[in-house]
């Protein structure tokens, strides 16, 4: 498959990213489905930094920094502005990773969509406060260590499902996306663009630094997390129309797993635990695509 | 024209007459009737500007930063604990350097649960970086509201209208509600000097390096100090279209006054009373009313000030562990001006306790008797 931009870049050389981080490879790809018509809101996280420091920018779009759990109250005021100025041309994004998202930054995005305020909101997943140094959030994956879950205290909870709760706010659009699937991404992006109203999409982006993964396995292991149904794509429209957008190659769980240090203590037992939880969820999320079929 | 309305409403009046475009509010009570009447004024149609209710005030004022990035006039109220809860974008909004405006009721903190006036909300964000101003009426109300526009986008700083909680949000009075074209020619349009903009895409409020941020904070401290000559001017032209003003402060009877009574918003009415009967006794005694607090106007006090024997700070308002905040601004301005009176610090009308003409009286005997204050603060009528 084509990819199905212009070649226009919306991101300088020079961004402060460590080597093969998703993040900068999630924003590439977003700024260019959504083109120069765009303005970010961008709450504290890894791209606070990334973005670059006074008096520099790394993006060629505007940027509004702000407090780290404000994302979609500060993109509600941005639409409100722009829409009191008659601009129904330009794109309103929040760009916030999971803490900011599935955390701090919850209660102000269930508001935001509960409004369904026309913008899009991207949360780019590195699955832990990456930015602060690897602490545990609640989109840590179960069995991962942090700093904050170290040793025998590895993250003993379930990452929580922030796609399925976007979803029961019924919003027009949420989808899952992934750096290594950039065809899927784009299209996402632009689907949501043409959209009115709140949309949601999470895009899974790896972090090797926090991952304890080798630089160049980051687009690897994100390929794999959707192989092995860790992380499917797919989307929902209107909070009830889900459509699987990628067929599994059903690998297993542990050949992800054993790729990362941030596993590294699991046994086995814990592995094949870990294989009937990603199976489950799986099966869930299959039921609710084939209620529509 | 003249009508009676009640505090909140004149708040609303300003709001609509300043051609807010970017409204965002969560409801506290005694804050409510300003953005109810808002709400009403956006569904009818009377005002052209969007609402947005948000789902916490820490949400409310974040909006407004969004908004007021893209460079549009913005509006928000609220009270007590939903101030509390913005603390830290009020940090923002004056980092940012957005003239954002917000109507602020004072209310009492919990716990236990107290609705009823008391300043400590309000005075607990002076190091926020917002300009605050008392009000003592409903006619003060709309009229700083309007001039805080003014000041706001001038100085790049926000402005916080500060009015007590039922006293004078819930009191209705005769107001002068101006006529808009009188408004439009005090207020013009809102004409940024940055925003948000596509076609010249910059960050802001990014990273900033040690030096950079010294020197962005210096330019606030600049700001404020201009915010201070700026509102005299402002105050001056307002005179000039509506005849009203108010200074950054008000002396009253303090040319030749022995003791000076201090006091801020609807408390110093009541003061106005007391004045005239102790003149009338051959009390020389005044009134110094404190508007602005934010910036603190310290050569206006120390000038007001100048020839008083004792001042007497009355505090609805207390910062643990020091004292008065009033109090604690007033001894601050005047520690290095030679020959300064001595200061007495007054605590009164805590949670909503009315501060009547008999508690003044009384404050004035007390300190009339004494050569120095005993204690940093007196905790009246308790």
């Amino acid at each position: 498959m084509e990819l199905d931009t212009k070649d226009d870049e919306y991101m300088y050389s020079g961004h402060v990213g460590c080597p093969g981080c998703g993040a900068a490879i999630a924003m590439r790809f977003t700024l260019k489905a959504l083109g120069a018509k765009t303005i970010v809101v961008l709450p504290a996280c890894c791209w606070s930094i990334i973005a670059g420091p006074y008096p520099q920018s790394t993006l060629k779009v505007p940027v509004i920094h702000s407090a780290f759990e404000t994302g979609g109250a500060v993109a509600s005021g941005v639409r409100a502005a722009l829409d009191v100025k008659g601009d129904t041309e330009t794109t309103v994004v929040t760009w916030a990773g999971d803490g900011g998202t599935f955390d701090i930054g919850f209660q102000a995005l269930s508001g935001a969509v509960e409004r369904n305020e026309d913008f899009i909101y991207v949360c780019y997943d590195n699955e832990a406060y990456m930015n602060t140094g690897v602490q545990r959030s609640s989109s840590t994956p179960y069995g991962a260590w942090t700093t904050t879950t170290p040793g025998q205290d590895w993250k003993k909870m379930r990452k929580k499902n922030i796609v399925e709760a976007l979803v029961a706010h019924r919003i027009p659009y949420a989808a899952t996306a992934n750096i290594a699937f950039p065809e899927d991404l784009v299209r996402k992006v632009q689907k949501a663009k043409a959209l009115k109203g709140s949309k949601f999409i999470h895009v899974y982006a790896s972090c090797p630094t926090g991952w304890r993964i080798p630089s160049e396995m980051s687009v690897k292991i994100a390929r794999m997390a959707v192989q092995t149904n860790i992380f499917p794509l797919y989307e929902v429209e209107n909070g009830n129309k889900y459509t699987i957008n990628y067929k599994p190659k059903e690998y297993l769980v542990r050949e992800y797993f054993k790729l990362q240090g941030r596993f590294r203590h699991l046994t086995d037992r814990d592995l094949d635990q870990i294989q009937e939880m990603v199976n489950e969820d799986w099966e869930v999320l299959l039921r609710k695509a084939a209620e529509r079929v | 024209m003249k009508r009676v309305i009640e505090g909140s409403h004149a708040v609303a009046e300003a709001v609509r007459l300043a051609g807010v475009q970017v409204i965002s509010a969560y409801p506290i009570t005694p804050q409510t009737h300003i953005v109810e009447l808002l709400s009403e004024y956006c569904a009818s149609g009377i005002m052209d500007a969007r609402f947005l209710r948000v789902e916490s005030e820490h949400s409310a004022l974040a909006a407004l930063i969004g908004a007021q990035s893209c460079g549009v006039r913005t509006f928000t109220a609220t009270s007590s604990q939903g101030l509390a809860l913005m603390h830290e974008l009020l940090h923002w909004t004056s980092g940012a350097r957005l003239p954002i405006v917000m109507a602020e009721v004072n209310r009492a903190l919990a716990p236990g649960w107290n609705i009823w006036t008391d300043q400590t909300d309000s005075l607990a964000q002076r190091d926020t970086g917002w300009i605050q101003l008392y009000c003592e009426d409903g006619q003060e109300v709309l009229d700083s509201m309007l001039q805080a526009y003014r000041l706001a986008e001038r100085v790049y700083l926000p402005v916080m209208v500060v009015l007590d909680a039922f006293y004078l949000s819930h009191t209705y009075e005769p107001v002068d509600v101006p006529a808009e074209a009188d408004v439009d020619r005090f207020l013009p349009r809102y004409e940024p000097r940055f925003q948000v903009d596509t076609e010249n895409p910059c960050a802001f409020g990014q990273l900033v390096p040690p030096g950079f941020y010294m020197k962005m904070r210096q330019n606030i401290a600049m700001a404020m100090d201009e915010a201070l000559v700026r509102f005299d001017q402002i105050q001056e032209e307002f005179y000039g279209i509506f005849q009203r003003r108010y200074g950054p402060v008000e002396a009253i009877s303090c040319n030749d006054a022995e003791i000076i009574l201090v006091t801020s918003g609807t408390a110093t009415s009541t003061c106005r009373l007391v004045l005239r009967k102790l003149r009338d006794r051959g009390e020389k005694v005044g009134i110094l009313k404190m508007k602005l607090f934010r910036p603190f106007p310290v050569a206006m006090v120390r000038k007001a000030t100048s020839r008083a024997k004792k001042i007497a700070v009355i505090d609805r308002n207390f910062s643990f562990g020091a004292s008065g905040i009033f109090a604690q601004e007033l001894r601050a301005a005047l520690c290095n001006t030679p020959g300064r009176p001595p200061v007495f610090g007054y605590i009164a009308g805590i949670g909503g306790l009315d501060i009547t003409m008999e508690l003044l009286e009384e404050i004035y005997w007390k300190t009339k008797e004494a050569a120095y204050p005993e204690n940093e603060s007196v905790w009246m009528g308790v």
